[in-house]
């Protein structure tokens, strides 16, 4: 993990390579470091940390997608990135709301997001631009509703009780 | 080349290698005529046991031109179940992900919440749990060539592997209670000590194993239909599968040493002298071979770790964190509380966010834990390694026969239960 | 099917000339009545059929989940091996199988197919649930896992564990066995002493 210098100085050349209104703030705890940008940079973002950055990442380790509920926005992308020359991780994160859930696609950068960006997709409802196969990809396609959202229901079956018992339907009814 | 007859037998022939003689029959002539396209599908339900996946195989004759995996048929929503259970009943949720390497889930998210803790193992917990994940890297590996050789068609291994796997099964069980899904791994430590047999039968195992893996190499690796179906198919080379995401022994096995248990080391790795085993061209060979190799390096791990367990706790002495011990409960008036509290509520874990990975059989298994500070965790994710590395198999595959095909998959050794959370 | 095994006379050789003689309808009397009694079984043909189909259970090779190692390691491995039950076949096919072990939780996308399955093979067929998560879902009361597989399959036995042992599957396909032979174990009723005894809702 960059420590929280680094992380900050990381912050700053991001800003001075690709805008100031990319990054929207820096992060930093228990050695876990979260470099927040605005939604439609995050392609030109990722560019620059993989090609142009000085310590590059060049490896996506992972895209998923949290659901913060009650704090707006909702959606969090986090996108965990690794250097392997470096040992390093560093986690870059955007936060959608539930309006205009669209985050422009980084598959053309890295391609291990193509599955990735789809679970994201079919679990939280978040559109990714771009993206080559839009579709769900754990869900039976004409599944509706996105099950992952904290509003989403968990679903099931209720389970019998001896307080219940007399008002659940029966296996045999 | 002479001509065959239709036996074959002429004693030229039997010198050239198997594969020229049959793209000489079939092959060449096909290739330039066909350009019709068959999209079969290779359905959930088929022989290869890795689960239900299913392949849509674009075949051109019977060389395989593209495929598209569709998952998630056993999709059983887990990381949402677990946004409605306490973390430590999140344990046996997270481990049935990735059902051969149920300690690897275990473990990457114990780590990812004693991080948010900030939560200290004690030593003997971390050599022990060090124990545990090395001898659950050799049963999924045993089952990783028991089914991949059944698929190649080699079905003694499946006998010889299941046989062998049935031994460590058994160290779970002395160990954990259970052969599968144990949740032996808790938040803070392990759930119990090692009982007393369980070292000599671990070393019975290790002299076990060192005897046996030289035997499988001994039926597989000098036999020439093994050679042929295994060397020169299915090669990706090294940057894509780094695009790609891929982990674990593909990567390994195409000449990458990235290795999360020296590159990050997690909970006492760093006390163990161990190699890793890499591979120089990236064919279904070295995938092979970095596999068994691995297994050799887990029992010598496995043997340092029992030569230097060291005493001490098996879990956090943090009552807020870990149950007290029961004898505690009849004199102490606290450990009765923080018991029942932890037993009905659960440990609270303070905001946060947290990405932690380990090393699985199958590559990077990455676990983020997001907290809001109440008993549950709001959000569970799992990086699962079979689930990026499918990525890659349209990749392996593309311009392979149908056979090298169903070799690519066995030695891409997906597990959907991963796959499909 | 009663069988009473008694010490035959003659080696080999002259056993054979007398079951030779019976099928030619060569042997009269006594010598008749001796070998009737000695070398020939009877039966009913459906105890017969049963006791067949029983013993050569054909599996559909189909595992989904977790479940699906243990019954791997029922059928591959040497300690729990099936096969000294004669099930050891598992045909790939589903027209070939007769027995369904549903070993694995069934999520939604995947319960058409495995219904489809079913259809597939011939009659008679057998489901056992392997699981608790083939019996009732087990631990996942959600969305995404159809709550047991006795929502869209008759099941005939439910083997619970999570996964359940080698020796818990195999016992389940002993008493599928049994059940098949036309006398399933009521279990608990032997037990409490309740034969005849019916459930009153």
């Amino acid at each position: 993990m960059p420590d929280a210098t680094g992380l900050e100085l990381i912050a700053q050349r991001v800003r001075e390579k690709v805008g100031d209104e990319a990054v929207t703030g820096t992060l930093y705890q228990r050695r876990h470091a979260t470099l927040d940008v605005a939604a439609s940079s995050v392609h030109d973002v990722l560019a620059y940390l993989r090609d142009a950055e000085a310590e590059p990442w060049e490896h996506l380790m992972s895209v998923h997608g949290v659901d913060y509920l009650p704090e707006e926005p909702r959606f969090g992308i986090h996108y965990q990135l690794l250097s392997m020359e470096r040992a390093d991780r560093l986690n870059v994160r955007t936060r959608v709301g539930i309006d205009d859930p669209h985050v422009p696609t980084v598959v053309d950068l890295y391609p291990t997001a193509d599955f990735q960006e789809r679970e994201v997709f079919d679990m939280f409802g978040v559109v990714f631009d771009g993206h080559p196969d839009m579709r769900r990809i754990l869900m039976p396609e004409d599944y509706e509703g996105y099950p992952q959202r904290r509003d989403f229901p968990m679903g099931g079956e209720p389970v019998i009780y001896t307080f219940n018992e007399p008002q659940l339907p029966r296996w045999y009814d | 080349m002479t001509d065959l007859d239709r036996s074959g037998t002429t004693t030229e022939a039997l010198s050239v290698p198997y594969r020229e003689r049959e793209r000489s029959v079939t092959m060449e002539s096909m290739g330039e005529q066909h350009d019709e396209l068959l999209t079969i599908n290779i359905g959930p339900h088929h022989p290869a046991t890795h689960g239900v996946l299913r392949l849509l195989t674009t075949l051109e004759g019977e060389i395989v031109r593209d495929v598209k995996p569709i998952i998630g048929y056993v999709h059983t929503g887990i990381e949402k179940s677990c946004e409605d259970q306490q973390y430590w009943k999140v344990i046996p949720f997270v481990e049935r992900m990735d059902y051969l390497s149920y300690y690897f889930n275990a473990m990457a998210f114990c780590v990812a919440v004693e991080r948010l803790l900030d939560e200290e193992v004690p030593e003997r917990a971390q050599w022990l749990r060090v124990i545990h994940l090395e001898l659950n890297r050799i049963a999924s590996h045993l089952f990783w060539i028991a089914t991949g050789s059944l698929d190649i068609g080699a079905i003694t291994m499946l006998w010889w592997g299941c046989r062998d796997r049935d031994l460590v099964l058994d160290l779970f069980e002395m160990s954990g209670g259970q052969r599968f899904h144990t949740r032996y791994f808790q938040v803070g430590g392990v759930v119990e000590d090692i009982p007393p047999g369980f070292e000599e039968m671990t070393r019975a195992f290790i002299k076990t194993m060192r005897m046996r893996i030289p035997q499988y190499l001994s039926l597989l690796d000098r036999n020439e239909i093994w050679l042929q179906r295994t060397k020169g198919t299915g090669i990706v080379p090294a940057e894509d599968l780094l695009a790609l995401g891929v982990t674990g022994p593909l990567l390994r096995a195409a000449g990458v040493p990235w290795d999360l248990r020296k590159a990050d080391p997690e909970s006492g790795y760093r006390s163990f002298d161990f190699n890793i085993p890499v591979g120089a061209v990236g064919d279904n060979y070295d995938r092979f071979r970095v596999r068994v190799e691995e297994m050799l390096e887990s029992l010598k791990i496995i043997e340092q770790a029992l030569d230097g367990l060291p005493e001490g706790p098996y879990i956090t002495t943090n009552r807020k964190v870990a149950l007290p011990p029961r004898h505690e409960l009849a004199t102490s008036m606290e450990a009765l509380i923080h018991h029942f509290k932890l037993v009905t509520e659960g440990f609270r874990v303070p905001p946060g966010e947290t990405y932690a990975a380990v090393e699985s059989p199958r590559g990077e298994l990455g676990c983020y834990v997001l907290a809001d500070g109440s008993a549950k965790p709001a959000r569970v994710h799992v990086r699962d390694p079979s689930f990026v590395n499918l990525q890659a198999l349209p990749e392996m595959a593309r311009d392979h026969l149908l056979a090298d095909f169903i070799t690519c998959i066995a030695m891409l050794d997906p597990i959907l239960g991963g796959v499909d959370r | 099917m009663e069988v009473t095994r008694t010490k035959v006379e003659g080696d080999l050789r002259v056993r054979q000339l007398k079951a030779q003689q019976l099928l030619r309808g060569e042997l009269e009397g006594e010598d008749l009545e001796r070998q009737v009694e000695q070398r020939l079984l009877f039966t009913r043909f459906e105890e017969a059929q049963n006791w067949a189909r029983k013993n050569a259970l054909f599996p559909l090779g189909f595992g989904l989940a977790c479940c699906a190692i243990e019954m791997i390691t029922v059928i591959g491995s040497p300690r729990n091996d099936v096969s000294r039950f004669g099930a050891e076949v598992t045909r790939f096919s589903p027209r070939q199988a007769d027995l369904l072990i549903l070993s694995g939780r069934v999520s939604i996308k995947m319960a058409p197919i495995i219904r489809r399955l079913y259809e597939q093979m011939l009659e008679p067929k057998w489901v056992i649930a392997m699981g608790a998560c083939a019996s009732t879902a087990g631990m996942f009361n959600n969305y995404a896992v159809v709550q047991g597989a006795d929502k869209f399959l008759p099941v005939d036995v439910y083997v619970p564990g999570c996964p359940p042992r080698p020796e818990a599957l195999i016992y389940g396909i002993m008493k599928l066995q049994d059940e098949i032979m036309g006398d399933p174990a009521m279990g608990w009723r032997e037990r409490y002493r309740a034969e005849g005894t019916e459930e009153v809702a």
